[in-house]
């Protein structure tokens, strides 16, 4: 198949000579998705705990809730988010519709139910598994959190590092919010819709490959962690 | 371990249980129980599968709390301050995801103790010293238990409750663990076993508490109890009848 | 309780902003201005070749949104932009009439034409007549991809249906496909099911993916395809930066712009012929 080996000949060409195009775009890209990632993680993480180890009224509903906003479409999330940012929303006076803030807040949108679902999940297995233990010996509610955390850590990790897999390949919210602007909202996925509608199929899958290379890398960082910590029995 | 015995160690008891039942969806599983344990000899609670051992056991440490009835420790409601003086082993350990010596920090600092010479000490006793520094998750099923048992040992429990410690367990561990009991009983710390091994509770029991169908059928010293029980359903069972 | 909450929400958004404060650097400062614009013009490439000559001669660094010409206006109605660079003649004389700019200025056109694939299954080739060849595609059922997005070049072409007297949208999902996609997406769907499709020149002549598609239809002078740039009322929407726009558009229609888009040509071809007054 030649779309392929042309496509992954230009995919390397662009990195090898480092493209000061792609390089942006890369860059830009890898930001943003970062910084929703944390941004997710700090309130995402907290509730996930909160869920997975405190029983209150309606707890189940949110669980269920957010398990449903993993699916949330892009698409929904970018129109929700323009609806808001822009001039005529209630937070149009900040100006942040068109620019990488706007597209970091879609992706939080997108990544932090995510990030509560999974890590709820996680650390609600532990606090099954450790509960009786923990409760005879009467650790406290935050030492027992810790102690999850600790001993969860590396599906913890793979909670997270699905976030950002979500986060870097989504195209419909920020290319709604962050509207494809040349050097300064163009990022991985909203370059490849361009090209492919200016009908530059290598090009676009060539970029496809790039990014493909990053989720990859991402997955591999995720295996090599969790096939280590079951090396060390961790798991 | 040290061989000096702690005096305020038996302050728990005597164990005062009073009347008491739990059911669960709408199956009756303890059964109005009434009884007093005390004494410085080993208890164990014998009876058939579905007896309600471990729930009863559950209840004495406070992990269940009963639908009626009241267990009391020297006279005193349960409490989590009681069951901090208060260990317990159970038939699945639950192994943190840690070396075990971190195993064996963890409920030490519970306490506030985190002299580690004593935690390796609590390792040697129970001849895991040369896995200290093992991840936890890998020790085979005797060497967890052990491990189980030297977490509940690293407190110095005034009562010390095991759910069948030893089920599927090699020889060797089986006779690690015993010792041990029959040390820190010298020692002053009050045991209550729940156990199917008929000749692990020859060995080990000072008094045995019958439970069938939740119900108490009997609370009798061992010797009388092996000899010559005084229930129907005691007497099925030693006799090999009565095991579901 | 209703004001804390708000509190909370500025904040956290703040938090946000401060965060991200390094990744947008200069990107709205007071020589920087947003234009609502179609996705042909940015396609083109004709922006890469006047942008820089832009700021080279007013400072003005120009960010470009491209979207469809329906939903740049919608966009600018909501004051997201500070100039609308158009090319649906109808609607950008209602923006002006209702209010939302002060003028509309001519800029530049080319013209719009029908391409399908070298079979040719409704006999069109060299057709100049783009009404007609609409009624014999219509006739021999042939496929015909529709933008179908609310776009300028949508509005042309439902505006040539119109003409035929055919109901082309009966036949929505048989033969008559709507993509609801920018021009290019929308090629690449004529291309792939060999369906004729209405484009606007310079959309065709730098899509890349082509086929053996060739140009059927072209001459008509109701496929005239006229762009119009405007700046949004400040009035309107207090957050245009108006001298950014005004000296955006000053610059187009000057003759120094309109001689830079008469020189912008794909593949040796003028895409855009300046036509300010």
């Amino acid at each position: 198949m030649s779309i392929y080996s042309d496509s992954l000949a230009a995919a390397f060409g662009l990195l090898a000579t480092a493209d000061s195009d792609l390089m942006e775009i890369l860059y830009l890209s890898i930001n943003v998705s970062l910084l929703s990632l944390v941004l997710s993680c700090a309130i995402g993480l907290p509730i996930g705990a909160i869920l997975a180890i405190r029983q209150f009224h309606g707890r189940d509903t949110l669980v269920g809730i957010f398990n449903a906003l993993m699916g949330l479409p892009p698409v929904v999330v970018g129109l929700l988010v323009y609806l808001h940012l822009s001039r005529s929303g209630p937070f149009g006076w900040l100006g942040l519709l068109y620019t990488p803030q706007a597209m970091v807040i879609a992706q939080m949108i997108l990544i932090t139910p995510i990030i509560i679902a999974l890590s709820c999940q996680v650390l609600e297995d532990m606090h099954e598994g450790y509960k009786d233990f923990f409760d005879s010996l009467v650790v406290p509610k935050r030492t027992a959190l810790v102690a999850y955390i600790i001993d969860a850590r590396y599906s913890l990790m793979t909670v997270i590092l699905a976030g950002f897999g979500r986060a870097v390949s989504e195209v419909g919210a920020v290319i709604i919010v962050g509207g494809n602007i040349d050097h300064l909202t163009r990022v991985m996925t909203t370059a490849i819709a361009l090209e492919t509608s200016k009908g530059e199929l290598e090009l676009a899958l060539a970029l496809g490959f790039v990014l493909l290379s990053i989720s990859l890398a991402v997955n591999f960082l995720a295996q090599w962690l969790k096939a280590s910590a079951k090396r060390r029995a961790y798991v | 371990m040290s061989d000096k015995t702690t005096p305020a160690l038996n302050c728990l008891l005597p164990i005062t249980v009073d009347n008491l039942s739990l059911a669960m969806n709408d199956r009756v599983l303890i059964d109005r129980i009434t009884c007093q344990i005390k004494g410085n000899g080993i208890t164990v609670i014998m009876g058939p599968n579905g007896a309600g051992k471990s729930l009863f056991l559950r209840c004495l440490h406070g992990l269940v709390e009963p639908d009626s009835g009241q267990v009391y420790f020297a006279g005193e409601p349960p409490s989590p301050a009681i069951r901090q003086r208060q260990s317990m082993v159970f038939q699945a350990p639950t192994i943190l995801r840690r070396t075990v010596l971190a195993n064996l920090l963890f409920v030490a600092r519970q306490r506030g103790m985190s002299n580690s010479q004593t935690s390796i000490d609590c390792l040697a006793q129970l001849r895991l010293d040369h896995l200290a520094q093992h991840p936890a998750r890998l020790l085979s099923g005797g060497e967890k238990q052990r491990l189980a048992l030297a977490r509940a040992l690293i407190i110095k429990p005034a009562v010390l409750f095991l759910d069948e410690p030893t089920s599927n367990l090699d020889p060797t561990s089986v006779d690690t663990i015993e010792r041990n009991l029959q040390l820190v009983r010298q020692q002053g710390t009050k045991i209550i076993l729940v156990t199917h091994d008929l000749g692990q509770a020859k060995r080990l029991a000072g008094d045995v508490l019958f439970l069938n169908h939740g119900k108490l059928s009997e609370h009798s010293p061992a010797t009388s109890f092996f000899k010559n029980p005084e229930s129907k359903a005691a007497k099925d069972y030693l006799a090999g009848k009565l095991v579901f | 309780m209703q004001i804390k909450r708000n509190m909370t929400v500025t904040k956290f958004i703040i938090f946000v902003v401060l965060n991200t404060a390094f990744l947008t650097g200069n990107a709205f400062a007071d020589n920087t201005i947003l234009v609502q614009s179609t996705t042909s013009t940015k396609n083109s490439g004709l922006y890469d070749h006047i942008l820089p000559l832009v700021k080279q001669d007013t400072g003005v660094t120009v960010n470009i949104v491209a979207v469809g010409t329906g939903a740049a206006i919608k966009n600018a109605m909501n004051c997201d932009g500070d100039v609308l660079l158009v090319h649906s003649r109808k609607r950008e004389d209602q923006f002006v009439a209702s209010g939302y700019s002060k003028k509309r200025y001519d800029v530049m056109y080319n013209d719009f034409i029908i391409v399908g694939p070298n079979d040719d299954p409704a006999g069109i080739a060299k057709m100049n007549d783009a009404v007609a060849a609409l009624k014999k595609i219509a006739a021999t059922k042939s496929k015909f991809a529709s933008r179908g997005d609310d776009s300028g070049t949508h509005g042309k072409e439902r505006s040539l249906w119109k003409r035929t007297g055919v109901n082309q949208d009966a036949s929505s999902g048989s033969w008559y496909l709507e993509t609801g996609s920018s021009m290019g997406a929308t090629l690449n769907t004529a291309v792939g099911t060999e369906a004729y499709t209405l484009s606007d020149r310079s959309s065709w002549e730098v899509h890349a993916n082509k086929s053996d598609f060739k140009i059927m239809v072209q001459g008509d002078k109701r496929l005239f395809n006229p762009y119009g740039v405007m700046l949004i009322d400040p009035v309107r929407c207090p957050s245009v930066n108006s001298n950014g726009g005004k000296a955006f558009i000053d610059w187009l229609i000057s003759e120094k712009g309109q001689k830079a888009i008469a020189r912008f040509k794909v593949a040796g071809k003028q895409m855009f012929y300046p036509n300010a007054q």
